[in-house]
């Protein structure tokens, strides 16, 4: 397989500007011959698809929810960032870069970077025209916040609800569209598979989620824009619908899937309760701003925090890291909560947590600002932990939260399947080994609204497709294989629950590739998925059939790719020998227990390609070329 | 807990639903409203029977997605909770619960605890926007905006488009819902152009899908999840006066300002 990033040449700063003069475009009046397919309808692929009907394609659109304005974006909390500089504390196009760079821990494609902090202030514009509620200055500007891995103040919020505002946005602006007849609504559908004729992406198949009809779908081009697999893990923030499906059905049918093992555990989660937990839920990163984390100094101190005297108390990122302080990145900030907790300073029943503790920020600023900045946020904590954050520190853990790995694009966002694009957390491409907080949000918006309406163009205009239509036998094999996949779930009849092999799988996952990895955890967990893999197809219950709303039916689907994915990460972190970013491999660490990178080995991206059933992927690498920033050990100290 | 549920279970929207009573033993007060559901249905599904169909996704009180009229009220009886964020410490051990689905017209039942919402996003569509396709927009700081106003458009912005207001009022109104919208962009200057416009084009798609006008009961506000304010509607009220008085007349589901 050949991984052709086709990045343009010349300077990085003219890159993106010479592209757009040199790629084709489609005439005003023939856009309208053209269909696009965007799968998803969170910011990446409903900002791409209002963007791309505005320009004139014609433009289908499918979510698994009842409306497009439910996807998982909604649930994004602290903020966006952007280079607008408007706090004149330093920023620019290349600070945002680097900085972006380097919390990725150096395994980012530059190009890509440099257009995402280039197009970030363009975003905020757009936002803002649509009607956003950004938090304001009393003088009308933008507020804005920090967040983590930035010594600038570049974030953009709409109090704890940033994500949804924004999909807010997205989706009038889509419904606008709908009205107009330029895009194709199609909720509660769900894509079941990628159509290739000649090589191709020309479509997809879908069932319909209330009367379990599977229809084709054709195209001129396809995009996916399904978010991330943390669900891979059980328990995580994601929302329980979130899943691999189509992604996975892509990679299936040629598309090379990149980086898989860098996943993300969010180090502010509130910590797991019992064995009924269907979710974590998440506390933005933006109450590190004003929250100290801590735990007691002494190993077992059960006292309550406030009985705990300030000399008892180590506030380890601080302590650790004191130029970033309690705003290290989120992989750090992670690993320094679990390395509390193994030594037994963990706090609450279970001994998996850390304080997240407000009283300084209340004492210098009063409860009142503390409640308008976070006010639902320590609304959300308190109802469901029944404890009240403006008298007793908060108790927070790391959950799995977001992917950095996805399907392989290029500099277009196309896969290795011609025509296959893919945007948003679907994709590997911006975040290298880990994502700074506030930069989902950018990317997602960046690739929907600023790079997807050019891409998709310049792709349209170069390429001669013949007419298909879903009579065509690729469409006529699809269906089918969906129609047997479905059935052979129904068929199976046995004695355990779709939720009983997803939890198990997740404990596999959380214990052997979670935070910390190692050679014998991965090996053990590559022998234990297929064992589990297998006794699914032997043992699942599905109640119900295809005919009718079936959610069991729907979730058996998602699982049994989840099942096959979590293998194909646990060999992605045995083969990536270093540590980095998310990734941390016990073997690869400093003295001081910091990531180890290996570059002289790994400065590249994993890029796996099936190879059919039950044979071993093959690991393809693209090498990533650093022209404009100097390789360090990251530090944050 | 043991608790004694009485659950609405319709198998399509074309059948007759029904309320069949099952018997939940240990339940954890820990757990969340859903989660108490999740149990019930491994249950249900281990005895091969089939489990309750719900609406969910999120499970933190954002998406909008889940709604369930627990005893007579929409999300439950926690206020400014949604039914994923209600836990079953607001309940006591031998309590007896009823769910349903929402209950408006224009929200037909699908399955169980599903209804189609669809009509909301039809509201939308005919103008719940500002017309500002990708590239066109001037610098964010260009546009002042009093922090009193981008607060205030917040608190009305906040709406999850969840039902609760509709399911909760007497006359089946979704008069808040489309008042959050109308207030969110009224009170910005991004959408005056379209101020009156819009609030003419919702109103009318609102009524053709069936919903009922508001009588200020204000249960819509009660049942809100977001508590979302009543004077949103009073901010209505006044804009479609003003717009019915001073624009053009409208077709009614129209292609909004596009």
């Amino acid at each position: 397989m050949e991984l052709k990033s086709n990045i343009p040449d010349g300077p990085l700063e003219k890159k993106w500007d010479k592209y757009r003069f040199d790629m084709k475009l489609v005439n005003p009046a023939n856009k309208r011959k053209y269909s696009v397919i965007v799968v998803g309808s969170g910011l990446a692929g409903g900002a791409g698809a209002a963007s791309l009907a505005e320009l004139g394609y014609n433009v289908s659109c499918f979510c698994y929810q009842d409306s497009p304005r439910r996807a998982h974006s909604i649930a994004a909390q602290g903020g966006i960032n952007a280079s607008k500089n408007y706090q004149n504390d330093g920023d620019s196009i290349q600070r945002l870069f680097y900085d972006t760079i380097k919390g990725g821990d150096f395994r980012a494609r530059e190009a890509n970077v440099y257009r995402l902090a280039q197009v970030s202030s363009n975003i905020i514009d757009q936002c803002v025209a649509q009607g956003v509620p950004f938090g304001r200055e009393y003088g009308g500007t933008l507020g804005n916040r920090s967040f983590g891995g930035a010594q600038v103040s570049r974030t953009f919020y709409s109090r704890g609800q940033t994500g949804q505002q924004l999909l807010l946005g997205a989706y009038q602006a889509l419904e606008r569209q709908i009205s107009l007849g330029n895009v194709k609504m199609h909720s509660r559908h769900e894509m079941l598979e990628v159509v290739l004729v000649d090589g191709r992406a020309r479509g997809i198949v879908t069932r319909d989620m209330i009367t379990g009809a599977i229809e084709s779908h054709v195209a001129d081009a396809v995009i996916l824009a399904t978010g991330g697999y943390a669900n891979v893990f059980y328990l995580s923030t994601n929302a329980a619908g979130c899943n691999t499906t189509a992604i996975w059905r892509a990679y299936k049918k040629g598309a090379a899937f990149a980086n898989p093992c860098y996943t993300q555990i969010h180090p502010t989660c509130i910590p797991v309760t019992g064995d009924h937990q269907s979710k974590l839920t998440l506390m933005s990163e933006s109450l590190r701003n004003d929250g100290r984390i801590w735990v007691p100094l002494k190993k077992g101190d059960k006292r309550a925090p406030g009985d705990v005297p300030e000399a008892e108390r180590d506030y380890y990122l601080e302590r650790k890291y004191p130029s970033y302080g309690n705003l290290a990145p989120r992989d750090i900030a992670s690993r320094a909560a679990k390395q509390v907790c193994d030594e037994g300073r963990g706090v609450g029943e279970t001994g998996l947590g850390v304080y997240l503790d407000l009283a300084d920020s209340i004492k210098r600023l009063g409860e009142g600002t503390i409640r308008e900045r976070y006010g639902n946020l320590c609304d959300m904590y308190e109802r469901i932990t029944d404890e009240n954050p403006y008298k007793v520190p908060m108790r927070i853990f790391p959950a799995a939260h977001y992917v950095m790995g996805g399907l392989w694009v290029d500099y277009n966002l196309m896969s290795t399947i011609p025509g296959l694009h893919v945007a948003g957390e679907a994709n590997f491409s911006d975040h290298g080994a880990n994502r700074l907080g506030a930069s989902a949000l950018m990317q997602g918006l960046a690739d929907g609204y600023f790079v997807l309406p050019y891409t998709i163009g310049n792709y349209l205009a170069s390429t001669k497709q013949a007419k298909v239509d879903t009579s065509h036998a690729a469409f006529k094999d699809a269906e089918a294989a969906v129609a047997t996949r479905v059935k052979k779930l129904i068929a199976v009849k046995g004695h355990r629950t779709v939720d009983s092999f997803h939890r198990e799988l997740g404990k596999i996952m959380w214990e052997y590739c979670g935070m910390g990895r190692t050679r014998e955890g991965l090996k053990t967990a590559l022998q234990k998925i297929p064992v589990l893999r297998e006794e699914f197809w032997k043992n699942l219950t599905v109640v119900g059939g295809n005919d009718e709303i079936n959610q069991t039916l729907e979730k058996a689907g998602r699982i049994a790719d989840f099942l096959e994915l979590g293998e194909l990460i646990c060999l992605d972190a045995l083969e990536r020998e270093e540590s980095c970013g998310g990734h941390f491999r016990e073997e690869y660490q400093t003295p001081e227990g910091e990531a180890l990178r290996n570059d002289e080995k790994f400065c590249h991206v994993a890029a796996w390609e099936y190879a059919g059933e039950g044979k071993t992927p093959i690991r393809n690498v693209e090498p990533l070329v650093f022209e404009n920033v100097h390789l360090t050990q990251r530090s944050y100290k | 807990m043991r608790l004694t549920l009485t659950v609405w279970r319709q198998k399509d929207a074309k059948s007759e639903g029904k309320f069949v009573t099952y018997d939940a033993p240990d339940i954890s007060p820990d757990m969340s409203f859903l989660e108490m559901l999740d149990v019930v249905n491994q249950r249900l599904i281990e005895k091969a029977e089939d489990p309750i169909a719900f609406d969910h996704d999120c499970r933190e009180g954002i998406c909008g997605m889940c709604g369930i009229v627990v005893n007579g009220n929409p999300h439950g009886p926690r206020r400014g909770t949604t039914s994923c964020q209600l836990h079953m410490r607001s309940f006591k051990d031998g309590d007896a619960i009823t769910l349903e689905p929402w209950r408006a017209t224009p929200f037909p039942v699908l399955k169980d605890l599903i209804v189609d919402r669809s009509s909301f996003d039809r509201i939308i569509m005919a103008g719940g926007f500002i017309t500002v396709p990708t590239g066109n927009a001037p610098d964010g700081n260009a546009i002042l905006v009093p922090k009193d106003c981008a607060e205030r458009s917040m608190d009305a912005a906040a709406c999850i488009g969840c039902g609760a207001c509709a399911a909760a009022c007497p006359n089946g109104s979704a008069m808040l819902f489309v008042a959050a919208k109308i207030s969110h962009l009224a009170l910005l200057p991004q959408g005056q152009p379209e101020r009156y416009d819009r609030v003419l084009s919702m109103v009318a798609q609102m009524d053709e899908e069936g919903f009922g006008t508001c009588t200020n009961h204000g249960e819509c506000s009660r049942a809100c999840p977001k508590e979302i304010r009543q004077e949103f509607i009073a901010q209505l009220n006044r804009d479609f006066l003003w717009g019915s008085v001073f624009s053009r007349p409208k077709v009614a589901g129209g292609s909004g300002a596009g």
